[in-house]
């Protein structure tokens, strides 16, 4: 099971001392819990993709290359990647430029983005959502695994003969994960294909989401790419660790109390009860987390939202060692031990190339990589 | 057969007016539903109780596990009668919060009788031009008589009782037929297959 950290990248004040970081100072700082993450034994880094403040993160593979660069084995991700307004052959080449610089240490996840007036600014129409999602996707997959691609649809200007360059790292691409929130047709896109579904489920109670989920392991197997206990599944997660609760209670409130999110609303042990949010000890974060796979079965990956809500870069560096000390290791152990035989990881780039080799050896004739992420998943 | 009644009553005192004009008008439709032969079950929901959780609702976008049982409750009535005090010309912003907060469709063909309270005559209209509408885009289906109560409405016999009674018996009448014709479905189920499986239907080998 893969266990890392996804950001927002947002520049918010420090409710504590009214300091705001400058957008250097939190872009930096995004690549240094990167490289934390890395140090302490996670497995995923994981960035969201915005075109707004207080936002920093509008250009993921550049922050991608960076953190490849200063890293070794750390998987590179995104929360996600904004298939709507994205052209499509932009995330192709990008994604496989990153593909090759990372020695294939990247996956992405695909997200229509929850800001309506972002569309416009990428000449998109909001009310398109889902249908750009199902439109570019299907041709983003066309640009990975054809060397050339004669394409025509609603929503961009049409291709003849085009190759996407550079070709996916050793004819495989990058794994991918479809994230949603409240929408069934995103969990069946997920499932037709194979790929992976992420629940961002931290900031709604459990039972919002525990369909979706089912569908999605329903779909997936209703697909053909094995049974639903088998769907590749991802959470989101949301924790605030002290050795004692007390005093990760009385440090936490105040970022809570002032969150973008849920700020100036609800009251924190009202959505302590209600969500996924933990704040205490490790040992509160592991029972939380483990319930998560009682509610949703066994899953692939665990990605924690650490550095948000203006929380200092200090104290972020603090919550990974935390986490990457005395929270994951536990988890590993126990989510291992509770996984029946059967249920896989999540894809990785050698996985997926070790299933392809195995296909051409067993029919030369075809080299579909649509296939191969499905046997990726099998090996 | 029993019908549940539920009233929800924006008033904020103790007692208030709002709450008083609630009780009538659900005791009115209780005793007509009796004279139809049926059994009424009165339950009432003071919105005050929950500003709270209906402020947070707005905030994080989930109803707290407390209003959510409130939404289930007014939502599986057989009928409602809804009252609001006039605060500016108009509903109170409570009343409001409390209707974002239904699910859409959710108030689909259910009878509704509309009661506002104010403290002059010369809000009786808010009625029509403020509580109707809103319902109407709810699909609910309103009683032709909503009762408007005035303070001065309070200190003299008979006028009042005489809409409350009649506002009664006409969201009594509207229960049995509407129950029938209401099967009470969500307008789209966003997990039934068909309305995207088109999109997901090639074999994926190329």
């Amino acid at each position: 099971m893969q266990f890392g950290i996804f950001t927002v990248g947002d520049v918010t004040t420090d409710p504590t001392t009214g300091r705001t970081p400058s957008e250097s100072e939190r872009i930096k700082a995004m690549v240094t819990i990167a490289k934390k993450a890395e140090e302490v034994g996670l497995d995923v880094f994981a960035t969201g993709e915005h075109h707004n403040p207080p936002f920093v993160p509008s250009s993921p593979t550049t922050m991608l290359g960076y953190v490849a660069a200063a890293t070794s084995r750390l998987l590179l991700s995104t929360s996600t990647t904004l298939i709507t307004t994205n052209d499509p052959v932009k995330i192709a080449e990008d994604y496989a430029m990153l593909q090759h610089l990372a020695d294939g240490r990247v996956d992405l996840m695909m997200g229509r983005g929850n800001t309506g007036p972002v569309y416009p600014w990428f000449g998109k129409d909001a009310r398109d959502g889902i249908a750009l999602a199902v439109e570019n996707y299907a041709l983003l997959r066309r640009l990975w695994t054809e060397d050339v691609v004669d394409w025509a649809g609603e929503f961009r200007t049409p291709l003849q003969g085009f190759t996407s360059t550079p070709r996916p790292l050793d004819g495989v691409p990058p794994f991918v994960w479809h994230g949603s929130i409240r929408s069934p047709e995103i969990a069946e896109q997920a499932a037709y294909y194979g790929d992976g579904f992420f629940a961002n489920h931290i900031f709604w109670p459990t039972h919002h989401f525990q369909r979706l989920v089912g569908f999605y392991r329903d779909r997936f197997e209703h697909h053909g790419h094995g049974t639903r206990d088998q769907a590749i599944v991802g959470l989101g997660g949301q924790a605030f660790i002290r050795p004692s609760s007390q005093d990760a209670v009385r440090e936490f409130r105040p970022y809570f109390d002032n969150a973008p999110v849920y700020g100036h609303g609800p009251a924190l042990e009202d959505y302590l009860r209600e969500t996924p949010l933990t704040v205490g000890s490790p040992q509160q974060v592991i029972e939380k987390t483990l319930t998560f796979r009682e509610h949703f079965g066994d899953y692939q990956r665990q990605l924690f939202l650490a550095d948000h809500a203006g929380l200092p870069l200090k104290t972020v560096l603090e919550q990974l060692d935390l986490l990457g000390e005395q929270v994951v290791p536990v988890l590993r152990r126990e989510m291992d031990a509770l996984r029946p035989a059967g249920v896989p990881d999540a894809p990785t780039h050698a996985s997926l190339v070790l299933a392809a080799q195995q296909r051409t050896q067993q029919d030369p004739q075809q080299d579909d990589a649509a296939q191969l992420t499905a046997a990726g998943r099998a090996a | 057969m029993t019908r549940r009644v539920v009233v929800v009553s924006a008033g904020l005192g103790s007692p208030s007016s709002s709450r008083l004009l609630g009780d009538r008008l659900a005791a009115a439709a209780s005793r007509a539903l009796r004279a139809q032969g049926e059994q009424a079950e009165v339950e009432v929901v003071e919105l005050r109780e929950h500003a709270v959780d209906l402020a947070n609702q707005l905030v994080t976008g989930f109803p707290s596990a407390r209003l959510a049982d409130v939404l289930d409750r007014v939502t599986s009535a057989d009928a409602l009668v809804a009252v609001s005090p006039v605060f500016n010309a108009s509903y109170s912003g409570l009343f409001k919060m409390f209707v974002d907060a239904l699910p859409v469709g959710s108030l689909d063909g259910v009878p509704v009788l509309l009661g506002a309270t104010g403290g002059s005559a010369r809000h009786s209209l808010v009625i029509e031009h403020a509580l109707r509408p809103l319902f109407a885009y709810l699909r609910a289906a309103t009683t032709p008589t909503g009762v408007f109560a005035a303070t001065e409405d309070w200190a003299s016999a008979g006028e009042l009782e005489a809409r409350v009674e009649r506002a009664g018996r006409e969201l009594a009448a509207l229960v049995p037929g509407l129950a029938a014709a209401r099967a009470r479905p969500v307008a789209v189920d966003p997990y039934d297959v068909s309305a995207f499986s088109a999109r997901f239907s090639e074999p994926l080998s190329a």
